[in-house]
Order: C-alpha cells, then structure tokens, then sequence
C-alpha cells in the first residue's frame, strides 16, 4: 500500500484496527477467543452484570479468557434504560477495571427498537464526562445530537447503522455522512451491520470504525466471519482513502478509440 | 445478620467484613466489582470495611455483551 493511514487514536491510545467487536451471544468464550482473533479487533466490548451467587470459583470468567492486558476492554451499559442506571453501571465498571476509564455509554429507550434514547443519554453522557469518564457513546443517526455529544465532551461518537442485532445495514448513508460532515471526534458505526459489505459500506462514507457484535457471533462460522470482517474493515478504509471516482449516467469506453483497425 | 446480595438474602455470622463476604461466597479470588448501598466499595476498602445488618450489596463482573 502506497498510502500510509493514520491509525485510530481513541482516549490517547492508537489502534492500528479499525473494527471493535463484541463479546455477546457467542457459544462459549473460546470461540469468542477465537473471533477476536481473526477480526485483528484490539478493542471488544463486555457487559456488566450481578454475579450468580451459586457460580463455582473454578467457572472460568470473561476476563480470564480474553486478557485486559492485550485487548482494550470497553465496558458497555447495555441493558440500562436511564441516564442513572448508566452512570452507575459506568462506576461499577472502572471499579472492576481498576480505574479503567473509557466506556461505552448506551441508554436505550424501547425493547422492540433498542434505539437510544437521546434525552437519557445526553444526562448521562454530561455526568460521566464531569465524572472523568472518557465516553464512546452509541446514539441515533441525527446529525445534530450526534455533534451535541462531540460538544459534551464524548471522545469518540457512535451512530447505528440500523437497529441492535438487526443486520440491516447502513440504513441512511446520508445521516452518517452529515455526521461525519460535521465531526471533529472518531465516529464509529454502532449496530446494524449484517454482513461485511455492510461495514465496507460505513468505511466507505468515511467513518473512523465499526463496532459488531451480531454480525459475527450469530454467523453459522463465527471466527471464518470475523476474518471477512477484518478485509471488509480494511478494505472499505482503503477505498476511501483512495476516493472512488465519480458516478455517472451512461458509459465511457475504457479501451481507447484511436487505433482501431476495423 | 443478614445482608441482601443481588437481590437475594443471606444470614452471615457478625463481625463481616466485605472480603469475609466475598470468601463466604467463594469470589475472593475473581475479579468482582462491589457496591454497599449504592456506593462503590473500593477494592482497597475491602478488608476494612465492616458490613452491617441490612447492608444493600449488589456484586458485579463482566460478561459477554455488544
């Protein structure tokens, strides 16, 4: 590659991957192990829960399989539905992590949507920015509460590119270039992606990175899709980079005319 | 006396620190996360911090999510 990129720089630390993964719905730790590896992903993403009270010692914990040594682990507040329950979700987190400060705020508003609920987030991202968090926030594709976020002070802004666990991919490839338009953090596409032409399609329009989760763990070959995630990841930076060329109407010949025979 | 641990009661034998609990439990060696009625209990605090009856604990640690 001629062209050398930058990498992603997020909370200080660079990252030469551009994909971040999840850590959900995948058979066992392992495969999510596994996964993670061939994605080349050097950021996952884990949720905080209560720990069953009748768990054996000897059960093997997330944290042991996939190291915070070698991955940058970015708790998430999945699950919270106001502004508090994130805040003390995010609490609880670097309090797990030892002080651990970037997380991914989302404060949903629907079950059947799971899309964000703006109001919720931008009260919990103000409280978490005073508190010294540094906040990658998942939001909707509104350009204007996406800049309102950078403003708060998040350090990286989140879009979906369709809702949670859908697969739908880059539903307005508008919005996020609006959004990209007007940024001046990393935007990462948050939710949505289904398939690799999916996050080739957001690293097209420019976006800094993806974060998936459903897209690889729910693939029939989880680890064979995280590697096709990886090159769609790649790919559709390098294309950017690159710049396509111009779309137009009708043809234009790419043998020349000059010089036929016939 | 009795503390409530995620939500679910428990009798333990006074004096009880946070890190008696977490043996009793079998999670002194895990990488937990824990609160005493709201508040974070720093891991620092562990050892020090004396529970008392009706304490509020919630115990947390990470698991899969996206």
């Amino acid at each position: 590659m001629s062209h050398t990129d930058k990498p992603l720089t997020l909370a200080g630390k660079t990252y030469q991957s551009r994909l971040i993964i999840g850590s959900g719905k995948y058979k066992s730790f392992e495969e999510n192990l596994a996964a993670l590896e061939a994605s080349g992903a050097e950021m996952i993403t884990v949720a905080i829960r209560r720990v069953n009270l009748g768990q054996h010692k000897d059960q093997p914990n997330l944290l042991e399989v996939i190291s915070p040594d070698r991955y940058t682990i970015l708790p998430n507040t999945a699950g919270c539905y106001t502004a508090a329950d994130a805040v003390r979700t995010c609490r609880m987190a670097r309090e797990l992590l030892d002080g651990h400060k970037l997380v991914k705020l989302e404060v949903l508003g629907d079950q059947k949507t799971l899309y964000p609920d703006v109001t919720e987030t931008l009260a919990a991202a103000e409280q978490l920015v005073a508190d010294g968090f540094d906040v990658m926030v998942y939001t909707s594709d509104d350009p204007l509460i996406a800049k309102r976020l950078e403003e708060i002070g998040c350090i990286a802004v989140m879009p979906l590119g369709a809702p949670i666990g859908s697969g739908l991919g880059i539903r307005n490839p508008y919005n996020i270039r609006m959004i990209l338009e007007n940024a001046t953090v990393p935007i990462i596409v948050d939710a949505g992606v289904g398939t690799p032409s999916d996050a080739t399609i957001a690293m097209e329009l420019g976006c800094d990175g993806v974060l998936m989760n459903t897209a690889i763990a729910e693939a029939n070959n989880p680890v064979l899709m995280a590697s096709a995630m990886r090159k769609a990841v790649e790919s559709g930076r390098e294309a950017w980079l690159a710049g396509r060329m111009p779309r137009k109407l009708y043809a234009s010949a790419s043998s020349p005319i000059d010089g036929t025979f016939f | 006396m009795k503390l409530t641990v995620n939500g679910d009661t428990i009798d333990v034998t006074a004096p009880c620190t946070i890190q008696d609990l977490l043996m009793h439990l079998d999670m002194a060696t895990g990488r937990v996360a824990v609160e005493v009625n709201r508040e974070i209990a720093p891991r620092s605090s562990h050892r020090e911090t004396q529970l008392r009856d009706g304490d509020n604990i919630e115990i947390v640690h990470a698991i899969g999510g996206g």
